[in-house]
């Protein structure tokens, strides 16, 4: 930085300036930059507004006529035109929590393995492969979804869960289900679990990890003590980020959880989700009702990650003030 | 090096000139809707624009979406599965013609070990099975259907489209006819509350839970059974005949409610009488404004008279049933309504 300011400061170098830089020189460059960047961050928060309120404007008729049941209906009857929110939301939430906890324990897991355990030369190679996961066009996670994944639930997995004589898990089963929609999910969010907490844990000081262990902690303690703790903050934005993915997620869903909607605490019955019902529904409705209440559905799909977005960064603050104290 | 480059990009800028001005100055007509038929109207729209020089745009977006275009003026003609309602038609403004271009079969596929073709059903028992009170395929009420056929003891999974579908608007059009109790409690639309069964998305996803759970049976277009070599029910029909679903046997049930045609062609003409006529068929429509400005006018009909006469030999190929030949000679005197 010193070094090209320098250079400026030359009589020579001056002339062979290109204009923006004798801009910048003048401090006009800096102030454009920051005009730009503020223009590039209210550009975000105007687009997020434009879309709420697009929303909302499209969902006006479906507002109307349901008004407060559309929140708490079960009902979803086209024909009729009787709209209710509730089997939807409930599938995006339970296949979308069922996800997280799978691929949380899991994520962490291979970071860990990734950053503190794995040999030098297997972590690169082991890091791109989950990565690559993300990678995949989550219509071909869909197809290999619907032929393989949930056959393989129907055969395979399925009947030791009901074996195990859990309320949540009853047959029979189709393979097509909440759980299989939540399996599949843990799948798609691994790699961003995985990618953003190995960041976070890179970044953790290598001097905390020789402290715990001059201190005689074992692998696991100085996992737990030097590498986790301090990285709380991180995980959770890890988390978050995936559950996020795992709200929105589209074609994959609508391949495996059967789009029933309804609202059932067997996890291997059919389910349906917001974001699925939005893709199937919307180019073939005709009522204008029909339209409206999967607009109102999108709105709702809107305010519950920005709830959840909320509550997380809520939980960030609690546990930071937390740890200063 | 530099210069052939240059040469080659001059000649790229001229060509995109030239078709500039070969677009601007051929007629051209654009229209929007179902997706059930688009196999047919782009080989239609293709073959039309190779030996008339008309180029035809269609977006396949789903009758909803076509019909909303149309309302809001945005394309020349829309296409649906499902005739519009009075009050849709009511929002158009200059109003809005029928007109039926082939006919679909919609089958009954099923995955069932040991009944590898033939499974016979009646309306009653279709009826029971979407509805959730039918459950096992050894039923007694599917068993004395079908004398001989070893049926298993297994669950029924009934499969239907997630996806709003004119398929499914001509299927449960088909049962609100025949059964007084979906009447009452589901109705026919393009999506519909379904009282069992799990839902796949288009005919391909429907197709996929045929084949991959065992015991399945659900509602596809001929074409789809047919190209993903699905076993598919024959359906007993109104004048009490066992019939295949064919090509054949869609236009048989065409000409058979065509007693009844009304003279907008807006019918359903799903559980048709005739001894030959498949019970769960449906037309596609285009859908046109009667009047239009200048030599739009002139594109359109021509068009129209063209599929009438040309285009429905090429249905069959593509798995579509023609109209029948008494139909199109009704449906070729109403273009004479277009002004």
């Amino acid at each position: 930085m010193s070094l090209s300011l320098d250079a400026t400061t030359d009589g020579r170098a001056e002339k062979a300036l290109p204009f923006f830089s004798k801009l910048a020189h003048a401090g006009v460059g800096d102030w454009l930059f920051r005009k730009l960047t503020a223009f590039f961050a209210f550009l975000i928060l105007f687009l997020a507004c434009l879309t709420a309120f697009t929303l909302w404007k499209a969902s006006v008729p479906s507002i109307h006529k349901m008004g407060w049941s559309f929140l708490t209906s079960s009902d979803w009857d086209p024909v009729q035109e009787i709209f209710g929110s509730v089997p939807f939301v409930y599938g995006t939430l339970v296949s979308s929590f069922l996800a997280l906890l799978i691929a949380t324990p899991f994520g962490l897991g291979i970071s860990l393995f990734l950053t503190e355990l794995a040999p030098m030369k297997m972590r690169e190679p082991v890091a791109f492969m989950v990565e690559t996961l993300a990678a995949i066009p989550s219509v071909v996670y869909g197809l290999w979804g619907i032929f393989l994944l949930a056959p393989f639930m129907r055969v395979h997995v399925d009947p030791i869960l009901i074996k195990t004589g859990l309320p949540i898990f009853k047959g029979p089963s189709t393979g097509l289900s909440l759980f299989t929609a939540g399996v599949i999910l843990s799948i798609m969010i691994l790699p961003t679990i995985t990618a953003i907490s190995r960041e976070v844990f890179e970044a953790v000081p290598n001097a905390y990890r020789e402290s715990a262990k001059a201190l005689g902690a074992t692998n696991w303690e100085t996992i737990q003590l030097a590498v986790m703790k301090p990285s709380k903050v991180g995980i959770l934005g890890a988390v978050m980020l995936a559950l996020g993915r795992a709200l929105g997620e589209t074609m994959t869903v609508t391949m495996v959880i059967g789009n029933t909607p309804q609202v059932t605490t067997n996890l291997l019955a059919a389910g349906h989700s917001m974001a699925s019902v939005i893709a199937n529904e919307f180019s073939e409705a005709v009522g204008d009702i029909h339209v409206a209440a999967l607009a109102e559905i999108g709105l709702l799909l809107m305010v519950i990650t920005l709830i959840l977005n909320v509550a997380a960064h809520l939980l960030v603050w609690l546990t930071t003030s937390k740890f200063q104290r | 090096m530099k210069t052939s480059i240059k040469n080659l990009m001059i000649g790229a800028l001229a060509g995109t000139a030239m078709m500039g001005a070969s677009l601007a100055q051929a007629a051209s007509l654009n229209g929007a809707g179902a997706t059930f038929p688009y196999p047919i109207y782009s080989k239609w729209f293709y073959e039309y624009n190779k030996s008339k020089g008309v180029q035809i745009n269609y977006q396949s977006i789903g009758s909803g979406g076509g019909i909303q275009q149309l309302t809001n003026g945005t394309v020349d003609f829309g296409a649906s599965d499902a005739p519009m309602t009075d009050d849709q038609i009511s929002k158009v403004s200059g109003g809005v013609l029928h007109f039926p271009t082939v006919a679909g079969a919609v089958v009954l596929a099923y995955n069932l070990q040991g009944v590898e073709s033939g499974l016979k059903l009646t309306s009653d028992v279709l009826t029971d099975m979407y509805m959730g009170t039918i459950t096992k395929w050894n039923d007694p009420a599917i068993a004395g259907l079908n004398p001989g056929v070893t049926l298993p003891d297994l669950n029924i999974t009934v499969a239907h489209r997630s996806d709003g579908s004119g398929t499914t608007n001509i299927f449960t059009n088909y049962l609100t006819k025949v059964s007084t109790k979906w009447a009452s409690t589901v109705g026919f639309a393009t999506s519909v509350k379904w009282p069992v069964g799990v839902g796949g998305k288009g005919n391909e996803g429907v197709a996929g839970l045929i084949s991959q759970i065992p015991g399945t049976i659900g509602y596809v277009e001929l074409a789809y059974a047919i190209k993903n070599k699905l076993p598919y029910a024959s359906m007993k029909n109104k004048s009490g005949h066992y019939v295949e679903p064919t090509i054949e046997s869609t236009t048989a049930a065409a000409d058979g409610a065509l007693k009844k045609m009304p003279s907008d062609f807006r019918m359903m003409i799903t559980n048709a009488p005739g001894a030959e006529a498949y019970p769960i068929c449906g037309f596609t429509w285009l859908l046109v404004h009667p009047t239009y400005s200048g030599d739009t006018v002139k594109t359109i009909t021509d068009f129209l008279h063209w599929y009438l006469t040309e285009g429905e030999g090429m249905a069959k190929e593509l798995y579509y049933a023609p109209l029948p030949e008494s139909l199109i000679k009704k449906v070729e005197a109403k273009i004479e309504m277009i002004k």
